[in-house]
């Protein structure tokens, strides 16, 4: 019956170090897909006729770009998991002293 | 357009309301505390957690709207499925672990939590609500608009008071997602966003499957509007007379003429270099015809009853329905020749209980379906509104006929079609909509409040991925259930919305029933996290956090509860209020004001040490007025709510991402580096 509630319990992948990879790995990964969204806005915007050339097993680019950008987002997510579980196994190890390992807590539901 | 009551739609809606009632009162039991009732314990597995993201997220606006958008103009309402999908990259890579490492309940939570600034708390909250709140009219307007086919309603009269079909699905919706939510809060919003994620992504699959084994035809010649444009003879025959142009009508490229059935035939004039084609035909039909091509057309009369093509609308006798639409008018030859993996996906057919090669093109693959629409010519409608002179108006509802290729490249839509053209507006217009689109989503409060139901940040990490990799196939599903809908001979001229369930009734009332129980099962999903989200606002950071009410954890709950019966009845009342308006433009504008309100407070919160509380305070408040103000000085607010001539509209253009978003940036950091500065002089 207490308004305040306890503190969040940190866990052991949440580390600040590993907090702190994982942020600097998604920046990296945000501004690569932002350029590829970018692109994809700035030739609709100033060049829809190119949108109808035919690329992909003759599917014009508008539709092989907007099916890119879906499937590149599963791309970059699916990176973005690796490079963290790379951080945690990383950092892991320096911290190794903690007898915590981050790895074996990744993908239990 | 009329519907008939089916009962297979109601019996399947009516089982899984049962059903998400029953998951909702039997976890409500266990979900007694404010920990509890705000973040569901913290406990929510997190694949369970993802799918819910897509329940959360994939609104009427993304299932009804786009696929309708798609069905009607092409590639225009993908841009839209591209936009969503987009956003979730700025939540998964920059906010979710941040936000789950500071937060509690609500976001106001994460961003207050430096600080502890009452100012913050009110901002966010306040934030918070205008957004849930412009978010749900759409999604209360759509449910009202899904409740017609569903249930065959039609408005009607009770001891002299009019009762609204509208008003009907709006209020059924609003109840039912209240008690949803006063019963077990997040936990049972999360469980029922959970089965609508993952019942709208499967049979949307089994749609889009159907689709691509049934192959694509051209017109029925038997079709009414399968004939080519005809030789129309403009003078009297017995039982036909030709309508004098009057009034409104002079100038404008149709021919009019009353049949003695008491029908209106009216044709829209074909073109050849800007001059209509007149011929004289051969000694049998003597005298001057006009090719034109026949055209629908609907009369709302000034008392309110509606005439199509010159009769009262319905099925009986002396009455006239319009006629479903949407075919191909001509397919390439190529594909004619049946492809080369005719046989395997012929096994398929039969596989999943469809044997179908009765389409000329037979069954296709994702590939070579779009090709073929590529270069094919497909017959789409245009519409134009004439004010008659007794005040009625009549819609006519006219063909035409558009090349696949124009029809699958960007800017083939009225929203979108200025891409095209040199206006520099119109292009700024698009690019803000993107933007909007691409920086909303992460800043979307329902969509933010999940992330406090997992137990950590690396729980809130793979939920995020789930819900991309849901959401992105189902995305990608609308283009091909958009593209079925348009070429299925089942549209709809009056309603894009009903595109998605009519196309499914191409293919038997079972199917029809499943995919709008879904559909109303969707608008649960998305409304029952809305309301969540507001109530949160309300009794977590308004009244315990900025009123500083001294409430245990018992009441806490209670209060959440009441303010969740509040937001349910106003978003009811808002639903009726704004029956008439189109649903994913709102949807656009929320993104937008999520967008310039939220967005540069999480983002500089966390990459710039200099933020202060006063910089996000200001921040919030001038993101959300300045972009609700932008939008109520708009052309599309000139022309459909105050009902002036929209050039008089004060900006350029309607969406106003593209300029309230780096404000708020501009705000938060002139206004944290004037209050750094003080805060360094009075320490000194």
């Amino acid at each position: 019956m207490n308004s305040t509630s306890p503190p969040a319990k940190p866990s052991t992948d949440d580390h600040p170090e590993v907090s702190a990879a994982n942020a600097r790995s998604g920046l990296v990964l945000f501004f690569i897909y932002l350029a590829f969204y970018a692109g994809f806005m700035g030739l609709a915007t100033f060049a829809p006729q190119a949108m109808a050339t035919p690329v992909l097993a003759g599917v014009n680019l508008a539709i092989t770009y907007g099916m890119g950008l879906i499937f590149g987002a599963l791309v970059i997510a699916a990176i973005y998991m690796w490079a963290c579980s790379r951080n945690a196994r990383l950092y892991g190890a320096a911290l190794g002293g903690t007898g915590v390992s981050p790895v074996s807590r990744g993908g239990q539901p | 357009m009329t519907h008939e009551t089916s009962w297979t739609a109601i019996g399947v809606f009516a089982f899984f309301v049962a059903v998400v009632l029953g998951i909702s009162f039997y976890l409500g039991a266990k979900a007694k505390s404010a920990q509890g009732y705000y973040a569901a314990h913290g406990q929510i597995p997190w694949f369970v957690n993802g799918v819910a993201f897509a329940g959360d997220y994939l609104s009427a606006a993304s299932f009804l709207g786009i696929c309708g958008m798609i069905a009607f103009y092409g590639y225009d309402g993908f841009l839209y499925s591209i936009g969503y999908l987009a956003g979730w990259i700025v939540a998964l890579l920059v906010i979710a672990e941040p936000l789950k490492r500071l937060g509690k309940f609500t976001f106001a939570d994460a961003l207050d939590s430096q600080f502890n600034s009452r100012g913050i708390k009110l901002a966010a909250a306040i934030s918070t609500l205008v957004i849930s709140i412009f978010y749900l009219i759409p999604q209360m307007v759509g449910a009202g608009s899904l409740i017609r086919p569903l249930l065959g309603l039609h408005d009607f009269a009770v001891v002299g008071l009019n009762v609204s079909a509208h008003a009907i699905g709006v209020i059924l919706v609003g109840g039912i997602v209240t008690l949803i939510v006063v019963t077990a809060g997040m936990v049972s919003t999360t469980w029922v966003q959970f089965i609508k994620g993952g019942l709208l992504v499967i049979f949307c699959a089994v749609l889009t499957v159907m689709i691509l084994l049934r192959g694509l035809a051209e017109v029925p010649i038997t079709h009414e509007f399968g004939s080519p444009p005809a030789y129309i003879g403009m003078f009297d025959i017995p039982g036909e007379s030709v309508i004098a142009e009057s009034g409104n009508w002079k100038g404008k490229p149709y021919l009019r003429k009353l049949f003695s059935t008491g029908e209106v035939y009216t044709w829209r004039q074909e073109f050849q270099n800007g001059k209509p084609i007149i011929r004289q035909l051969n000694s049998s039909y003597p005298g001057e015809h006009t090719l034109a091509r026949l055209t629908q057309t609907v009369t709302v009369r000034p008392d309110g009853t509606t005439l199509v093509n010159g009769l009262p609308i319905g099925h009986g006798e002396k009455q006239r329905s319009l006629t479903s639409v949407g075919y191909i008018d001509k397919l390439p030859a190529w594909s004619l020749r049946k492809s080369r993996n005719r046989a395997e996906l012929l096994w398929l057919s039969t596989l999943v209980g469809q044997p179908n090669d009765q389409s000329p093109t037979g069954p296709l693959d994702p590939l070579t379906y779009i090709r073929t629409l590529q270069d094919s010519t497909i017959v789409l409608w245009g519409n134009e509104r004439v004010l008659e002179a007794d005040g009625s108006v009549t819609t006519v509802f006219f063909q035409k006929p558009t090349p696949g290729k124009e029809i699958l490249t960007p800017g083939g839509s009225p929203t979108f079609g200025g891409i095209r053209s040199n206006d520099w507006r119109k292009k700024l217009d698009f690019l803000s909509l993107m933007i909007a689109l691409f920086c909303g989503t992460a800043s979307l409060p329902h969509i933010l409040i999940r992330y406090y139901t997992v137990k950590d940040q690396a729980s809130a990490r793979k939920s995020t991925v789930v819900g991309i990799a849901t959401i992105g196939f189902f995305y990608i599903l609308t283009l091909f259930l958009g593209l079925g809908a348009m070429t299925s001979g089942t549209l709809d001229v009056t309603d894009s919305n009903m595109a998605a369930p009519l196309l499914a009734r191409s293919f038997g009332e079972l199917p029809f029933a499943v995919i709008s129980a879904i559909a109303f099962t969707t608008v649960l999903g998305t409304v029952s996290g809305l309301i969540m989200a507001a109530s949160g606002a309300v009794a977590h950071d308004i009244m315990a956090n900025f009123l500083r009410i001294e409430m245990n954890d018992h009441s806490k709950v209670r209060a959440g509860k009441i303010t969740a019966v509040i937001v349910g009845l106003v978003a009811m009342a808002l639903g009726i209020l704004f029956q008439k308006f189109n649903v994913t433009f709102l949807v656009g504008w929320a993104f937008n004001v999520a967008a310039s309100a939220n967005l540069p407070s999480l983002v500089m919160l966390l990459f710039w040490r200099g933020t202060t509380k006063q910089g996000i305070t200001a921040a919030i408040f001038v993101g959300m007025i300045s972009s609700l103000a932008w939008i109520l000085l708009s052309q599309q607010c000139y022309r459909d709510v105050y009902g002036l001539p929209p050039e008089q509209a004060l900006v350029p253009f309607s969406q106003p991402g593209i300029v309230t978003i780096p404000l708020g940036f501009l705000v938060l950091v002139a206004v944290s580096l004037v209050t750094q500065t003080k805060r360094a002089a009075t320490t000194q």
